[in-house]
Order: C-alpha cells, then structure tokens, then sequence
C-alpha cells in the first residue's frame, strides 16, 4: 500500500493520537484469560516427541512460557521482536524525509539464527503491531529458520476493535489457556484477512485456521 | 500455673559494689553474618575489563566487560551492574544488565528490572514479571554434559558455534495438505 493510502488509513484508524488511548487502555485493563485451540494442537505437537526441541517465542518474555515449555524439555529461545522494533538506530531516512526501519539493519541484530534451528514458533499477533517494512522480510525469515514439519503459531486480530486491540504479553497458563497481559505503547497496525495471511506465509505446507469469537483468528502453520 | 506476684522494685546496689568486670562490645555474630563476611563487592563505580576470577560468592554492581568464572560460587549482579561477560558461577541473580553468555550449575534468578542479552543454561531458572530476556534458555539435568552456547555475545562477536544438533522432530500434523480450512470455535 502506498504512503498516502497508510496514512489514510491509519487517520481512519485514529492512529493519529499516537497510542494515546491504547496506553490508557493498556494501564488500566486487567488479564484476561482466552481458551486457544490452535495452541492446544501447537502444544500437542511439540509433547509427542522425546528429542529436544528448541522453540522460539517471538513475545515479550513470559516466565509462565518459558516454564512450561523447558518442562516439556525444549530449549526456549526469546526475542521480543516488537520491542526491538521500536530501537530508533534501525531506521534510515527515506527519499520523502521520513522515517522508515531499515530491516537489513534490523536483521543484523535481530534473529541470527542458522536456517532450520528450530522446531516451533510462538509468533502470536506481532504481526499485527509491526512496521510494514519488516512483515514481509521476518515471515520469510522465520520460514527459512523454521525445520521442516516445524510448527508455527500466529494470532492475527479480524477487527480493530480499537484501544481493546491491545497489544498483550501471552502467557499459557495451560495448554489451551492463555493469559493476556496488556503492554502499553503499541498500535494496532493493519487487519489481516485469510488471503493476505495465505500469501503471507504461502511458503508453508499447511496452515490451520481457527476463528475465535473475541475477534482473533488463530493460525497453526506447518512448514 | 504458677503465680509470680509482682515485685517490689529492689533499690539498685551501690556502683562500688559492683563487680569491676570490663565490659566489652562484642558483637555476636548473627546467621548471616559468616556469609555476608565471604561476599566480595564491587562497587558501582567500579570499572574492569579483563578476566575476573573467584572462589569467594561476589556482589557485583560496576560494570565488567570481558569474562566472569566464580564456578562455585554464587554471583549477585546489582541494579547498577553493566556486564559483559561470558558467566560461570554457581548461582547467578541479576537485577541489573547483562549481555553474554550465563552457565550456572545451580540457579539463575532473572529480578524484575534486569536485562538479560545471551544464552542462559543451568538446573534452575526463576523469571520475575518484567525481566528482559533475550537468548535462549536451556534446562540442563544434573550432570548432564554442557551444551554449547549460541553466540559468545561478549567475548568474541564472530558467528555462530553451534547449530541445530537435533534431528528433524517428528510432528503429527500433515505436511502435505495445501490450502487452509476454518474451524469455527
């Protein structure tokens, strides 16, 4: 999409109160709990095998994950990849004067891993939050680190519901149960529907969908 | 039950007839005492960059820049502690920020306000609500071999030293079916 038709839509948006609401929200809401099938399978893949399997998890970082996770026997690798986003060292000035995350420089820092290093992904619904630039680039990325038959486990919202499109830090407080932790300063930043989320990840052998009723599609690829 | 009926206060003896017993402040050394005696401190003004080595359990709150071997013994890293360091220690508590590699044969404890950027392996590992963690984490059983860390963050930035050495799992879901379908919740 060009920059004028992302400013137009980020002015529907209300995105032009830069997270003003999102921030109030996000101090204010409590942790709310959600069932989620798509990480009862995701969770159901990972147990039925005895090697150790290293995951990723792409949120901010939850002891809750990781403790289940190591307990499962896998080596959990953490990188809060929209956290990092944030860093102003990744960006460069465009032709235009603006300012535009470079995700060569990004990658640089972020995410070296060799292809194929890992068994599983927990992507949840950074997708939704990140800058343009980097959507595209990190799902081919997370394609090229991800083994074959690895899973991966991606939350996209279908509406935006607003200063209730918060961005939270998950916790799977069981193996179908999550726990959402709202984080303050971040934005929703665009609505995914199934053909943008199929040509996304095109690349993978499968993908699963599972439609929630609070607005969250979830996603279980299979590279 | 035995009544003690209270008292009468008894004049105090004259000073004269007091025993002439010197009174000494001594200290009596409380529970943790002993143990605070053995923690060595640096300070957070405290700068080092070289090799640091120890048999004696350290506070750490300056910044180090290089490595950090304490093997059995336990290293507190303060919330004014810059680090980075390839660590070994026995237990390991950060409230502050590390960067590079931890191995610790006991406990990691990752507090509220710290950093952590590297790979972490030990027995144990407590994360409180707000730690930053950045690296991987592995649990490794009592005297299992040590597994070789990612990425030496700090020591030397060259590439990866190790890679995937597990197999392929074996996953139950299909590979092989193109497309996608809907489940309705």
């Amino acid at each position: 999409m060009s920059s004028s038709g992302n400013n137009l839509m980020r002015w529907l948006r209300g995105a032009d109160k830069p997270h003003a609401k999102a921030q109030e929200g996000a101090k204010t809401a409590p942790r709310t709990q959600r069932h989620c099938i798509g990480l009862g399978d995701f969770i159901r893949n990972l147990s039925g095998t005895s090697e150790k399997l290293c995951v990723l998890d792409l949120g901010p970082t939850s002891p809750t994950n990781i403790k289940l996770l190591t307990e499962l026997g896998a080596r959990v690798y953490n990188e809060d990849i929209l956290r990092e986003s944030q860093d102003e060292t990744y960006l460069v000035k465009r032709e235009d004067g603006s300012m535009q995350i470079d995700p060569d420089k990004f990658f640089a820092e972020n995410l070296d891993y060799p292809a194929g290093h890992f068994d599983a992904m927990l992507f949840w619904d950074v997708a939704d939050y990140l800058p343009e630039a980097l959507v595209k680039p990190l799902v081919e990325r997370l394609q090229a680190m991800l083994k074959p038959k690895g899973n991966l486990l991606a939350f996209f919202h279908t509406k935006d519901a607003g200063a209730e499109s918060l961005y939270s830090r998950h916790h799977i407080v069981q193996k179908d149960m999550l726990e959402l932790e709202p984080i303050p300063g971040f934005r929703l930043q665009r609505i995914f529907n199934n053909r943008h989320i199929e040509n996304l990840f095109k690349d993978f052998a499968s993908r699963k969908f599972f439609l929630g009723r609070d607005n969250i599609r979830e996603v279980l690829m299979v590279r | 039950m035995s009544m003690n009926p209270i008292q009468p206060a008894q004049p105090a003896p004259p000073a004269a007839a007091a025993p002439s017993v010197p009174v000494q402040h001594k200290e009596t050394p409380k529970a943790s005492d002993p143990y605070k005696a053995d923690v060595g401190h640096i300070g957070k003004s405290v700068q080092i960059k070289g090799e640091l080595t120890g048999s004696e359990d350290l506070y750490l709150d300056g910044e180090i820049e290089g490595t950090i071997d304490l093997r059995d013994h336990s290293l507190i890293i303060g919330p004014n502690g810059k680090i980075k360091a390839g660590i070994t220690a026995r237990d390991l508590v950060v409230h502050g920020r590390v960067e590079g590699n931890v191995a610790a044969t006991g406990r990691v404890e990752l507090r509220k306000s710290c950093t952590l950027i590297g790979d972490v392996s030990t027995q144990r590992i407590v994360i409180e609500d707000g730690a930053f963690f950045k690296g991987a984490i592995d649990i490794r059983e009592k005297d299992a071999p040590k597994t070789e860390a990612r990425k030496p963050i700090a020591v030397a930035s060259s590439g990866m030293s190790s890679g995937s050495s597990s197999g392929v799992a074996s996953y139950n879901a299909s590979s092989g079916s193109q497309g996608s379908f809907l489940d309705n919740k």
